[in-house]
């Protein structure tokens, strides 16, 4: 039970009713809360947390997810994965930082030393007096007008996490790498990174995390600032995870965020981006594979993006595989406040179902308060093209094989999202080997 | 090499019959061409002999060297040596024409139990056959069909079949949407793969195409049946007096 008083306390308005708080209770009672650094916005956090209660099942949010592998005290042991890790993005140079059940290693990773960027840690924040004050705060702000619980228990709770500053344009990318160590995990970490004016910086997320996860980044990218943010994580690694990227997004800055699942008992990732400064541009993309074969596959991408200022840009492409009764859902909304005039807004939502049990659940929405905008949605759900798949066939290509093409090709889209060629082509790669079954994650 | 006996198709999903009885041989190296109006079941016929769902035979075979091609997987006709140069080349976006046309003949290849090519030996056929149909490196590198023009598309088939090297080739209206160069340009890659253990069967609607590609015998079909069968000069009382009075003398 935490110790922190919170009746004093100013808690910002939510939506909601507050649920459940015999299991939020619970649910605190099996974390151990940090204190020291950050120790306001923590308290913040938490009385936030307290404020808003955990998801109930009437929740309108969470109607196409259940909440409870969520609310659980403690998450259910997973089988680990036999052999080792084959590395993704192995051909390129990179700055890797090692995280095991969400608690970085130094001993295991590269000296994080570079030019045009300081990292710290969550942890052991020693120099990182800039992220006082803005730790927490776009979590903060992502709370209205949807409530976003795991993201505020995160805030209270995470162990441990990246704090980067980046001032210039380093040289490499840096990578994190998570890894699995303990079979009942509750990963919680949640990276703080705040991108000069002009900076940029490619994050790589990649490897295998705990029976639970709960991730939270934080994203303050200042005028002209750009962030390639390119999340591909282990597959055949049945887990129960929720993820929200925070994102704030000044004049000219540019964020793309792409993220390859393969896995995941029941997984939410959460986008909230706000473009706050002119000319800004913010793209979401993500590429799903999931296969009930071996137990439940359930995948939800809930997005947000506010446009609050001229000429903005969003892209939101999702597009998701499902399979042996896998279940895919999308919530994606785009809002463009009075005054975001020249707002481009696209947002496509897919689904490619492999047979009739599996299912895709889609919730596009558009809210806008501007007369002169551009936005679109789309959202289908469809099987494999029996056109295309005559025409490999006639060629040669053996039915399965052609199958794999036409789920590659289904993906090109979300895939088209992350800039880099290089790393793009590896992503297919791997995607192909997952699919034919050549390789592991 | 290829005879088709009686053969009868109807839709699987209504009560339509399509091919009615029909029979046809075509001898090796030979090019065999069909001419006939809209709706004679051409297509029908080509798509049949390639193995495409939808169709049920009710009557008849088809076999290729012998083998009963209607028993046979999609892929397992082309790796017995069918190939249909399609009408409508499907676009496959985010796969590229390398990688999938690498993988058709390598699966053949393996498919017959013989050595598939490497990357280099790949890469330096593929290169040659392309220069000749004037396929830029660029075209090679793109997705499969995608942002082609309809020029291009016919000639990627004719790509494909110079790479795959078929033995018994059909064509089905590839002449379709084709400006005069460009029907060149299919035509002379058609005329180089011309060869004695190699056969053709174009399906086309005008006797044009035929000047680029000489036909050894040209076939009328109408109503699901060859209804004649001649030299090419066939194509030309065709391509003059309509199929009205052949139809009405085979009637």
């Amino acid at each position: 039970m935490s110790d922190i008083a919170v009746k004093d306390m100013q808690v910002p308005q939510v939506s909601g009713t507050a649920k459940a708080p015999d299991a939020l209770d619970q649910r605190l009672a099996a974390l151990d809360l940090p204190k020291g650094a950050f120790a306001a916005a923590r308290t913040d956090a938490l009385a936030r947390l307290r404020a808003m209660g955990l998801p109930g099942p009437r929740d309108e949010y969470w109607r196409y997810t259940d909440p409870r592998p969520f609310n659980a005290p403690e998450p259910a042991a997973i089988a680990r994965i036999e052999g080792p890790d084959s590395p993704l993005f192995a051909s390129r140079d990179k700055l890797t930082l090692v995280f095991v059940d969400g608690v970085f290693d130094p001993t295991a990773s590269d000296d994080p030393t570079l030019d045009g960027i300081e990292i710290t840690t969550l942890a052991n924040p020693s120099g990182a007096e800039w992220a006082e004050g803005l730790f927490g705060t776009l979590e903060a702000a992502g709370q209205t007008p949807v409530r976003r619980p795991f993201a505020a228990l995160n805030t209270a709770a995470a162990r441990d996490g990246l704090l980067i500053r980046v001032t210039g344009k380093p040289a490499k990318p840096v990578h994190v790498l998570h890894r699995r160590a303990f079979d009942k995990a509750d990963a919680i970490w949640h990276h703080l990174i705040r991108l000069e004016e002009g900076a940029e910086l490619t994050l790589l997320e990649t490897g295998s995390v705990g029976a639970r996860s709960n991730a939270v980044i934080e994203a303050d990218l200042a005028p002209g600032a750009k962030l390639h943010h390119i999340a591909a994580k282990r597959a055949n690694d049945a887990k129960v995870g929720v993820s929200h990227l925070f994102a704030r997004v000044a004049a000219g800055a540019v964020l793309k965020s792409f993220a390859l699942a393969v896995n995941g008992t029941a997984m939410r990732q959460e986008s909230f981006i706000d473009l706050i400064g002119d000319d800004a541009v913010a793209h979401v993309a993500a590429a799903v594979l999931g296969d009930g074969e071996e137990g439940p596959f359930h995948h939800d991408d809930t997005v947000f993006i506010t446009h609050g200022a001229l000429r903005g840009e969003s892209r939101q492409v999702f597009k998701k595989v499902l399979k042996n009764g896998a279940t895919g859902v999308f919530q994606g909304k785009i809002l463009v406040k009075p005054g975001a005039q020249k707002t481009d807004g696209y947002q496509i939502s897919q689904a490619l179902l492999l047979d009739e049990a599996s299912q895709f659940l889609a919730k596009p929405e558009l809210e806008i308060y501007a007369d002169d905008v551009k936005c679109s949605h789309g959202s289908t759900t469809g099987a494999i093209d029996e056109d295309a798949l005559f025409y490999l066939r006639s060629r040669g290509v053996p039915r399965d094989r052609a199958i794999v093409f036409l789920v590659l090709s289904f993906l090109a889209d979300a895939l088209e999202e992350v800039e880099d060629e290089g790393l793009r082509d590896e992503i297919n790669e791997r995607l192909d080997a997952w699919l034919t079954g050549r390789g592991r994650a | 090499m290829l005879k088709i006996n009686n053969l009868h198709v109807k839709l699987e999903d209504e009560d339509k019959q399509i091919l009615k009885g029909l029979t046809l041989e075509v001898p090796a190296g030979q090019v065999h061409a069909i001419m006939g109006p809209n709706g004679s079941g051409k297509s029908t016929l080509s798509y049949v002999l390639s193995g495409r769902d939808g169709y049920e035979v009710t009557e008849g075979e088809a076999t290729l060297d012998g083998k009963s091609l209607l028993d046979m997987e999609p892929e397992e006709r082309a790796a017995a040596g069918l190939f249909l140069a399609f009408q409508y080349p499907v676009e496959i976006p985010g796969v590229g024409n390398m990688t999938f046309l690498r993988t058709a003949v390598n699966a053949q290849r393996k498919a017959r139990g013989e050595a598939e090519l490497s990357s280099g030996e790949f890469l330096k056929a593929v290169r040659a056959k392309a220069a000749e149909l004037q396929i830029s490196p660029e075209m090679l590198k793109r997705p499969v069909n995608v942002g082609f023009s309809g020029g291009e598309k016919k000639r990627n088939e004719i790509l494909q079949m110079a790479m795959l090297e078929p033995r018994m080739c059909i064509m089905d209206e590839t002449d379709s949407g084709l400006d005069v160069d460009a029907m060149r340009l299919v035509a002379d890659g058609v005329n180089a793969l011309r060869d004695a253990g190699r056969s053709f069967l174009v399906i086309t609607h005008y006797q044009r195409l035929l000047n680029h590609i000489q036909p050894d015998v040209v076939h009328i079909m109408a109503d699901g049946c060859i209804v004649r069968s001649g030299g090419p000069e066939l194509a030309l009382e065709v391509e003059q007096n309509g199929y009205g009075d052949l139809l009405a003398e085979a009637g």
